[in-house]
């Protein structure tokens, strides 16, 4: 048999120790990290749709972080009497009204039509750094906490949106958000 | 070569094997604890930038040189003055006609007034080839400017009855300037052709000292020029004068972020006009436009899809509703401005109308020359 020069081999297992099994195992711990920053930060409050069970309201796992149902079509918030009361939600929790318009939770997944799925990590953090859709379009709206998110560091950013890319693609596209003077308005009965 | 010679060899080639496997493993750990790069510190004065020779009388600096692009971007009818500098015996590498190479120690400048001077913004090319920005707001006696807080300033000038200017923070600079592959967005081949468009929304006719592509190749300034760049000056194809004057308006003021090769590019959304690549089929513009689904969905709408164009169809076509609304959840560009650009919209308003050709493809529109339309 021939044998393999010893420099390829040397070359070689140098490539796969310094490269390749560091690099999976740190893949893996950024997904790990990103899956517990998603959990423990309350991403699934208002990106995984409630519905109602036998204790009452509960995430909805076949839809994780999903976003609002495109097939919920909400009728006109009601106008809120004056007041201290400001807001409006769903019974979703993906759907919010108030002073900015009407707002819809985003679908994280990795869809590539409807979701993240064609998304850079550059994009997703210079989203969540300016507050701009994509880092350079439109205002993300309230009840987004990106300026909380914004605190993280690049590194934790990078994981979220690692394990946001390994969580089942959803085909679910969300509204895209209503301004103020656009909101038809019903009356509040 | 004998047995010895080869085991000599084995063990160099091992050796730099190993190294090279090693510190392409390391590099990516150990540039995460690279020290950062050590923090710009801008001027806090315009008159420390070298703008100015006499900066209480307002006199340029020799060697600052004033250029006035063909294809303006719009801030709400600002009328602007710019200005670059290169360090003495440094020139541009003009060989790319999309992306010049600007030296290191390269500073531009540009002056917002509405009546009065308002900001000064300032961009500079530093030794670690990263162009930093900052903005200078001018007093009221317009006597100094002073540098902006790097967050901006909400409503820092009332340029019309109820309507406010903000002046840039530094990630707003940044929205634009690493929206693709040039930082420097309104200096190159394109914009200062001799072959100036006459119908460019809001251009300002250069003054007598406002150098262009032939005078700053002249100079020697800008290098390696593609001979056919002076021979021909660039110019945007297009069968009318009103699409010539639309794409160009499209390509300044939304193809910065709009592109090929941005952080946008996913969207398959270009509004550039590139001229290394132009060929006689319609520009991206067109291409990625006329037709093709936008997923912003316009609320008066309905929810309903659009379409970015839709060819003959003004009211239709996302791209233009997004131009003339300045609602902020809608408008087009989504900053640097809060009035809409009513020439420029009457402008894509008619060239959508006129010249976009209903029921036929993209990759057909424009390409045939209409005259009189």
């Amino acid at each position: 048999m021939k044998r393999i020069p010893k420099w390829i081999a040397l070359g070689g297992a140098g490539f796969l120790a310094a490269f390749s099994s560091p690099a999976a195992a740190g893949n893996e711990r950024q997904v790990a990290r990103g899956k517990y920053l998603v959990t423990a930060m309350g991403c699934n409050d208002c990106h995984t749709p409630l519905k109602m069970g036998p204790r009452g309201p509960e995430p909805d796992m076949s839809r994780m972080l999903s976003g609002h149902p495109q097939e919920l079509v909400m009728p006109p918030a009601p106008k809120l009497p004056e007041g201290p009361w400001a807001f409006v939600v769903g019974g979703t929790m993906t759907a919010w009204s108030g002073p900015w318009g009407v707002s819809f939770s985003a679908n994280l997944t990795p869809d590539r039509e409807t979701g993240l799925g064609t998304w850079t990590v550059q994009n997703f953090i210079e989203a969540l750094r300016t507050g701009r859709h994509m880092g350079r379009g439109r205002p993300i709206l309230p009840p987004m906490p990106y300026q909380m998110i914004s605190t993280l560091t690049d590194a934790d950013l990078q994981a979220v949106f690692g394990y946001l890319k390994t969580i089942p693609p959803i085909r679910n596209q969300v509204p895209s958000p209503v301004p103020p003077a656009e909101v038809p308005t019903a009356r509040a009965q | 070569m004998n047995r010895a010679e080869m085991h000599r060899t084995d063990r160099r080639c091992a050796r730099a094997a190993l190294a090279a496997g090693l510190a392409v493993g390391l590099s990516a750990s150990t540039a995460a604890a690279r020290p950062p790069a050590a923090r710009w510190e801008p001027p806090r004065r315009l008159a420390e930038t070298g703008l100015y020779s006499d900066a209480a009388r307002h006199v340029v600096s020799p060697g600052v040189l004033p250029y006035e692009p063909q294809y303006p971007l719009w801030t709400d009818g600002a009328r602007k003055r710019r200005w670059i500098r290169l360090p003495p015996g440094a020139f541009i590498d003009g060989s790319d006609p999309d992306g010049w190479v600007f030296p290191v120690g390269t500073r531009l400048w540009k002056e917002f007034a509405w009546g009065r001077r308002v900001e000064t913004r300032y961009m500079e090319l530093g030794r670690d080839w990263v162009w930093h920005f900052a903005t200078y707001v001018w007093n009221e006696d317009q006597s100094d400017a002073t540098l902006a807080p790097e967050r901006g300033l909400v409503a820092a000038h009332e340029f019309r009855s109820g309507v406010w200017h903000d002046v840039p923070g530094r990630a707003d600079c940044l929205t634009c300037h690493e929206g693709g592959r040039a930082r420097v967005l309104g200096f190159n081949a394109l914009q200062l052709s001799p072959d100036r468009d006459p119908g460019a929304p809001g251009a300002a006719t250069p003054t007598p000292a406002a150098v262009d592509l032939r005078r700053l190749a002249e100079m020697g300034l800008v290098r390696g020029l593609p001979p056919a760049a002076l021979e021909h000056p660039p110019r945007i194809e297009a069968p009318t004068a009103r699409a010539r004057a639309a794409l160009g308006y499209l390509q300044a003021n939304c193809g910065v972020c709009h592109n090929s090769s941005g952080p946008l590019s996913s969207l398959g959304l270009s509004l550039e006009y590139p001229l290394a690549t132009r060929s006689t089929a319609p520009p991206p513009a067109v291409e990625t436009t006329v037709g093709r689904a936008s997923r912003f969905r316009l609320p008066a709408a309905g929810g309903e899809d659009g379409l970015r164009i839709a060819p003959g169809d003004p009211e239709r076509s996302v791209l233009l509703r997004r131009m003339v609304s300045r609602n902020p959840i809608v408008q087009m560009p989504p900053l640097g401005t809060h009035a809409v650009d009513e020439q420029a919209a009457a402008l894509v308003s008619e060239w959508i109308r006129l010249d976009l050709v209903p029921g036929r493809s993209s990759a057909t529109q424009l390409t045939r020359k209409e005259e009189g339309r």
